[in-house]
């Protein structure tokens, strides 16, 4: 039987590679005495979740991002040096 | 094929690079580091790269691809030279911020469990959660933040992050859970908690 500690990191690694079987009904088990676990679980789907979101957003305002006046100034400056 | 037309030759290469790609290449590395001033050095770098290795491109690659090419160099390069300056920060096996939140007891509870979110998905909607988002995101040491942007925001998978990061799979992996920790820390105590009372 899993500890909290055990659960816990075994729901990070599954974040990052595919659990065993006799480790994912390990963390079944456990989650089933264990709210705050479980919770933890759900929280880091959650999060997963929104760092996809929060790409399409970023990438919607990748548009408006550009190199500032000032910026393209310094760099043409330096290439003339160059 | 490979010889502009003559009107081309007299404007300086460079410049006219900096004018049709330069806020592409700066996006580029915008993106992945999230830091203004650097992401400005970097597009100079690389102009000035291509400048020096001229003859190489020849042609072969649209232009823009092959300034990507160089950027992206530039931009691993400086990952590099920063991870191992920070490789402390990435040692896997003990791990104190890990063990920290859980007791010494024989089922090594929560110290502080997790709390009940209200309405995850309705966070998503709202344009002042995204605010939090950024700042957590933000507040994250930088080697964990561009571990998390490169896999969870990128979608670059384990094994090309470590390639961009220069370490290894489990140093990713370390990374990642520690930015998953203080995330999840972060947006309980910034925004699920918050309206809570106390």
């Amino acid at each position: 039987m899993y500890t909290c500690k055990e659960a816990t990191h075994l729901v990070l690694e599954k974040l990052e590679r595919r659990l065993s079987w006799r480790e994912r009904l390990g963390v079944r088990i456990h989650f089933m005495i264990c709210d705050a676990c479980a919770r933890f679980e759900q929280q880091m789907q959650f999060l997963r979740k929104a760092a996809r979101r929060y790409a399409e957003r970023h990438q919607a305002e990748e548009q408006d991002t550009a190199l500032t006046p000032g910026a393209k100034k310094r760099i043409r400056d330096k290439l003339r040096d160059a | 094929m490979t010889n502009p037309p003559p009107s081309e030759i007299r404007l300086s290469l460079p410049e006219v690079w900096l004018e049709q790609h330069g806020d592409a290449l700066y996006r580029y590395a915008y993106f992945r580091i999230n830091d203004a001033a650097l992401a400005e050095d970097l597009v100079q770098d690389t102009l000035l790269a291509a400048l020096q290795a001229q003859e190489s491109f020849a042609g072969r690659a649209k232009e823009r691809t092959w300034l990507i090419g160089i950027l992206k160099h530039k931009l691993i390069d400086h990952l590099r030279k920063h991870s191992r300056e920070q490789l402390m920060d990435t040692t896997p096996g003990s791990d104190q911020d890990f063990d920290a939140l859980f007791k010494d007891d024989n089922w090594s509870h929560w110290r502080t469990p997790p709390s009940v979110w209200d309405n995850p998905s309705g966070a998503l909607e709202q344009q002042q959660f995204w605010a939090v988002f950024s700042d957590c995101l933000g507040a994250l040491p930088s080697r964990q933040a561009e571990a998390f942007t490169l896999c969870e925001i990128e979608g670059l998978d384990g094994n090309e992050a470590c390639k961009v990061l220069g370490v290894t799979t489990s140093n990713v992996w370390v990374l990642l859970h520690r930015a998953r920790l203080r995330l999840r820390e972060c947006l309980e105590n910034h925004w699920f908690d918050q309206g809570k009372g106390g």
